[in-house]
């Protein structure tokens, strides 16, 4: 005993010296493996580490022929812009309300079908259902906002169904109230059964012994979805929510840019379609990348606090 | 106990089958829908009101159009362009960092690790990355969609993962045999992965078949425009103009709603037809990423 712990001891001293010989005698082991790996590095330096050295031009007033390092330093003045926006109230409130109604009704909406799916009994019929709601995935967004726009047209044939029901004829697209509910229901149509794939694994992982059991207990069929199914899938449930409340800042431009028009901008224009605008094709480099930055920043803090939150609570988290 | 519960369960069963019934119908109609107008006569479809169970009339007219539009060719040659190329390069530069990311006794490995996930929660945003790309002189090319994405860092993480699940003793006796890094990564753990691959390429490619972003914001040229940029002009802009060219001023805006739905069949069927075969490919891949935790 004591001897091996010698062992192990003298082991550790040997495999201890400073950090900068360690390094350097990684560094030649390794060399080739680190070599593969610059082509990696340098895109990630490029592509992803420019462009957040490049966001200074927020404080900047940035003009392309003087590059970021040529253009003066305005400090916070386009964050200031920004707050006294007189477009800061709506971009900021429409962020918040779509992405909160796509997390209310987005979020359950493929945990419910995955439980629903999991007591299907036949395979064949349970496969099928699942080829044909995966499907809409795959469908290029540039399509689903057109078959959105086409079928909520004054003559499409959703505005035709809502028309049995009394609803009047004009395109729904340009009635700024509809916008928020078609965006929300065209996200579950599209990802309702991709989104289920994830929960249907974990409710298949769940161990089958643990049901026979509580059912020899004399659990019926509620109990044993409160006291298995749900703890079962309750890991998965709050990485996806970390996921999301991350997010929740966020709404991408696509397929807000690809929806919206003028006439509806009142309640579609979010924080990213107005960077997409201002900057790409209004020319304010920097205010835009100001707003953009103040997203981006807010995006962060949310994710690390969800994840702060989720690991004292569930101990599970990201990272 | 049991026979206690069978009437509530078969109750709850046929509702359920009955649900199951109802999201496939509605996920498949306005996908039916679509195929039906493409094939209907112009006249009938204009004067037809509400939804459709099969095509009114038949012709294939609307698909001679469009395929008689040199854009529509052209986007299609780009968009192969754009997947071929792309995914090639992605699963170079992807794999890669994988193999990296996945070796054992690699001091440096985690602090590159955690410099490649924090890019996955924070961006410099949308404008910087304008003009990193546009000083790089890549736009108004087709590589300015495909080198700026060459690496997605979650299918890295999928692949990391799936090359840490090979046994080290098979790249140890490569590496004795005198292989290098290249040669263990592609005869031996790839070859090992293929699975993962295969849920690599379909994710890559079907990402580069559904892009119209970047190809709005970095070409000027139309002939460079790919697919979906061309589509975004039918659909949404809605400039079905150039195709009905040589067809009556009063019959264009009659083609015009279905040459949009022609449009949408052939750029879709590819990927949709595709699907099936691969379908349990991308289920893995959600797996995979999923187990990454």
């Amino acid at each position: 005993m004591s001897v091996a712990n010698t062992n192990i001891q003298s082991i550790g001293t040997l495999a201890q010296p400073g950090f900068g010989s360690r390094l350097a005698k990684d560094l030649r082991r390794n060399k080739y493996l680190y070599l593969m790996a610059i082509p990696v590095i340098a895109y990630y330096i490029i592509f992803h580490y420019k462009p957040m050295y490049g966001a200074v031009i927020a404080f900047k007033e940035f003009s392309p022929i003087k590059g970021i390092l040529g253009s003066p330093w305005v400090g916070l003045k386009h964050f200031y812009d920004f707050f006294n926006d007189y477009y800061f109230d709506r971009i900021v409130t429409n962020t918040i309300v779509i992405s909160f109604s796509s997390l209310i009704f987005g979020f359950p909406a493929p945990i419910i079908l995955a439980l629903l799916m999991n007591e299907l009994k036949n395979r064949i019929f349970t496969r099928t259902v699942q080829t044909i709601t995966y499907m809409p995935h795959f469908i290029s967004l540039v399509v689903i906002c057109g078959l959105i726009r086409s079928f909520t047209a004054d003559d499409g044939i959703i505005t035709y169904v809502f028309g049995l029901f009394g609803g009047e004829k004009v395109s729904m697209l340009n009635k700024s109230e509809l916008f928020v509910p078609i965006y929300v229901i065209s996200g579950i149509w599209q990802g309702v059964g991709w989104g289920s794939i994830i929960y249907l694994s974990a409710l298949q992982s769940i161990d089958v012994q643990l049901y026979e059991a509580a059912t020899i207990d004399g659990a019926g069929y509620l109990r044993r979805a409160w006291h298995i199914t749900l703890p079962g899938i309750m890991p998965t449930i709050v990485i996806m929510l970390i996921l999301r409340m991350g997010h929740l800042m966020s709404v991408g431009y696509e397929k807000i840019i690809l929806l919206y028009n003028p006439a509806i901008y009142e309640t579609s224009d979010v924080i990213s379609s107005y960077v997409y605008r201002k900057g790409l094709l209004e020319f304010n480099w920097s205010y835009s990348s100001a707003v953009g930055l103040f997203n981006s920043v807010i995006n962060f803090l949310m994710l690390t606090a969800a994840n702060k939150i989720s690991k004292k609570v569930n101990e599970t988290s990201l990272w | 106990m049991i026979i206690q519960e069978s009437v509530s369960r078969k109750v709850f069963n046929v509702l359920n089958i009955l649900f199951m019934l109802f999201m496939s119908a509605i996920t498949l109609y306005p996908m039916l829908y679509v195929i039906f107008a493409s094939f209907s006569q112009p006249a009938d479809f204009l004067m037809h009101e509400g939804l459709l169970l099969r095509p009114l009339g038949f012709t294939a007219a609307t698909y001679r159009m469009v395929f008689k539009n040199p854009m529509i060719l052209r986007g299609y040659m780009n968009t192969i362009f754009i997947v071929v190329a792309g995914v090639a390069i992605n699963i170079f530069f992807t794999s890669i960092g994988a193999y990296f990311l996945s070796r054992k006794n690699v001091m440096l490995k985690r602090i590159i690790m955690f410099f490649i996930v924090f890019s996955m929660y924070f961006s410099g945003g949308l404008i910087p990355f304008y003009f990193t790309v546009k000083e790089l002189g890549l736009d108004n090319s087709l590589w300015a969609l495909i080198i700026p994405g060459a690496i997605g860092t979650s299918n890295m993480i999928i692949m990391r993962t799936a090359f840490m699940g090979i046994p080290d003793s098979l790249s140890e006796s490569a590496e004795i045999d005198g292989a290098g890094h290249f040669s263990i990564l592609f005869r031996v753990v790839i070859p090992l992965s293929l699975p993962t691959m295969a849920v690599m390429v379909l994710y890559y490619g079907v990402g580069h078949w559904n892009a119209w972003f970047n190809a709005l914001i970095f070409l000027r040229k139309r002939e460079m425009f790919p697919l979906q940029l061309i589509l975004r002009e039918i659909l949404i802009t809605n400039s079905t103009l150039d195709m009905s060219i040589g067809i009556d001023a009063g019959d264009q805006e009659l083609v015009g709603d279905l040459i949009k739905y022609a449009v949408i069949v052939v750029a879709t069927v590819p990927i949709l037809c595709l699907y099936p075969f691969l379908q349990k490919y991308f289920v893995k891949g959600v797996m995979i990423g999923a187990l990454k935790g």
